[in-house]
């Protein structure tokens, strides 16, 4: 009995071996291939390197172009998440709080954003975008980013809003406290867990985004990691090992920010995907 | 999420009613004066939402009716002629044909895939918090990173790939992968396995353990096996959870294009062009602009189309309280 047990365990750890290798295999092929000539990588693709380089890596980290397309990716995705998060609060609150004409309406509206997928809007948007005068400019992709970041994020947080008990409000319209003024300085205080979730999902969102980006930011002064990264890829096509280095260094952030919030992460995601 | 309710139903209507007293005359203008303050707080995200999530479909609507190369008035109407054009184009048909490809490979192996991988890690594992976090890693690198780096390791000649088919004895695959048009598509979609199957596996984690272990006790007193267990105990009680996951991937397949247009471009010769990517290469590229946003229609009719056909039958059920528990918290 205890043998088979410990058989089952055995095969048990060796299945969950083999997804684990199948997922990290490329990520340490890339790790280790940073650190050799691109000579090298041909000739000996899976050993660790004769002699480790960092040569690629430092290059990349001198260089000014990286640092500009990580900034870039912050400040739009702190920019989405923060017009996303303001947004989305502000109608999540109403929506889930009164009782008025149409609520149901408009609630449905935003829930029907759930279904466009962001690929179908992007040429036209892009035609808006350059009729207002907002290629080249990071607003340009901010808001449109941030708009569709509102149906998921009102889903969530009409949710967390209508947990919160009406005896709550009334004790704070009892001591003439206004509906602004509960918003501001109660709801959002008590829903801070909730605007945490969401607001990571945004950043992640943003971070990645490519498709418009791409579209937007003609001049590579305002470029973002994504972007970046592919014209890395187009540069310098053939110098295989310094490609990977730049990928590598490209999932430091994301992988970074995964470590720290990665139960509001799975959170948030699985809780919008099973709502939404 | 704490909250323990589906937010499409429509009950609870109780709650949300004013909570101050109610003021006894005056109903009317009260009313009014209640609507405009609700309005402050609902016009910033419904005019994002109607500028940039609404009315580009319209535009694109419209624009779909023009020949139309991107710059300059649009004056060459040519009522429906981009659309007879474009079903009558066999590489936009094949487009269609490789998205529906990729759905259903989606759901006969990603999704058991997925589906097994929660269950290993939802026995006592030493170590399943590590795997977890490993296994949805993928997901949180962006498309585009991804696609560079499965690019290096299908590159013909120098890439990972070549080398460890070439230890098995499989050199007929070497040189091929991305490069061949009949290898393109199963390359692909082993690369979309590698970055997605950690998110679905973290759906179906939520949904197990979302189920009652007194279920799965009273069920293995009864005499069930652990296969029994499984096949008439949890998947019934994951159906939620699997349906969601269905259409998630259904949606995520339509729509692709990052990690395609950057590994191949749609290449070699259209053969893993998907919807998107014609959309691009016409829009962008070509600068057929009417023809692009008629690519655009199609794409979003056959999302709202499905969208709410899935809603409405498949996904009914669950939305009067089956999934309520879902959350991962």
């Amino acid at each position: 009995m205890n043998a088979r047990r410990a058989a089952r365990g055995l095969s048990l750890h060796a299945v969950v071996w083999l997804i684990a290798a199948f997922v990290a295999v490329p990520l340490i092929y890339a790790v280790i291939s940073g650190f050799k000539s691109t000579g090298e990588l041909t000739t000996n693709p899976f050993g660790l390197p004769e002699r480790w380089k960092a040569g690629n890596y430092t290059g990349i980290l001198g260089d000014g172009m990286f640092w500009r397309q990580i900034a870039n990716s912050a400040g739009i995705a702190i920019g989405t998440a923060f017009c996303t998060v303001a947004a989305s609060a502000m109608a999540a609150f109403v929506l889930a709080r009164y009782a008025f004409r149409g609520r149901e309406l408009f609630y449905t509206l935003f829930t029907i954003g759930l279904m466009f997928p962001f690929a179908v809007a992007v040429l036209p948007l892009f035609l808006m975008l350059r009729t207002f005068g907002l290629l080249d400019n990071p607003l340009g992709v901010i808001l449109p980013q941030a708009a569709f970041g509102l149906p998921m994020t009102i889903v969530i947080l009409r949710g967390f809003f209508r947990t919160i008990p009406a005896e709550i409000e009334e004790a704070a319209v009892m001591d003439g406290c206004g509906k602004f003024r509960f918003f501001w300085r109660i709801l959002l205080p008590m829903a801070r867990p909730a605007l945490g979730t969401v607001s990571v999902l945004a950043v992640v969102a943003s971070w990645n985004n490519f498709f418009l980006p791409l579209l937007v930011f003609n001049d590579p002064t305002w470029q973002t990691i994504p972007v970046g990264v592919q014209q890395f890829q187009g540069q310098y096509s053939t110098d295989y090992a310094l490609v990977l280095a730049y990928i590598v260094l490209a999932m430091v952030p994301a992988l970074a920010f995964y470590a720290v919030a990665e139960r509001q992460l799975i959170g948030g995601l699985t809780a919008g995907a099973t709502k939404g | 999420m704490p909250s323990a309710e589906t937010t499409l139903t429509k009950e609870r209507t109780d709650r949300a009613v004013p909570p101050h007293p109610p003021a006894p005359v005056r109903s009317r203008p009260r009313a009014w004066g209640d609507w405009a303050s609700v309005a402050w707080f609902l016009v910033p995200a419904l005019v994002l939402f109607l500028v940039f999530v609404l009315a580009p479909i319209v535009v694109a609507v419209y624009t779909g009716f023009f020949k139309w190369g991107g710059i300059g008035p649009l004056d060459d109407f040519v009522g429906f002629a981009n659309y007879t054009k474009l079903f009558g184009d066999p590489v936009f048909l094949g487009d269609l044909g490789r998205g529906l490809y990729l759905i259903v490979l989606s759901i006969t192996v990603q999704l058991p895939f997925a589906l097994f991988t929660a269950v290993l890690l939802n026995q006592r594992l030493r170590g399943r918090a590590v795997y977890r976090m490993l296994f949805f890693a993928p997901y949180i690198l962006s498309e585009v990173v991804t696609a560079v780096l499965f690019t290096m390791i299908f590159l013909p000649g120098t890439g990972m790939a070549d080398h460890l088919v070439g230890l098995v004895g499989l050199e007929g695959l070497q040189g091929k992968w991305l490069a061949d048009p009949s290898t393109v598509m199963p390359t692909l979609f082993v690369v979309m396995i590698w970055k997605y199957f950690g998110f679905h596996m973290m759906l179906f984690l939520a949904g197990l353990q979302s189920i009652p272990s007194e279920i799965l006790e009273a069920a293995a007193i009864d005499g069930a096996g652990a296969w029994q267990r499984f096949r008439h105990v949890t998947l019934p009680l994951l159906g939620p959870t699997i349906r969601i996951s269905v259409f998630l991937s259904i949606i995520g397949s339509i729509q692709l294009f990052d990690l395609v247009w950057v590994m191949t471009a749609g290449g070699p010769n259209h053969s893993s062009e998907t919807m998107a990517i014609a959309m691009f290469q016409f829009g962008f590229k070509r600068y057929q602009v009417g023809y692009a946003s008629a690519i655009s229609v199609v794409l979003f009719m056959i999302s709202l189309v499905f969208s709410l056909f899935y809603q409405r039958y498949v996904l009914r059920r669950d939305l009067s309280g089956a999934v309520t528990a879902g959350g991962g918290r």
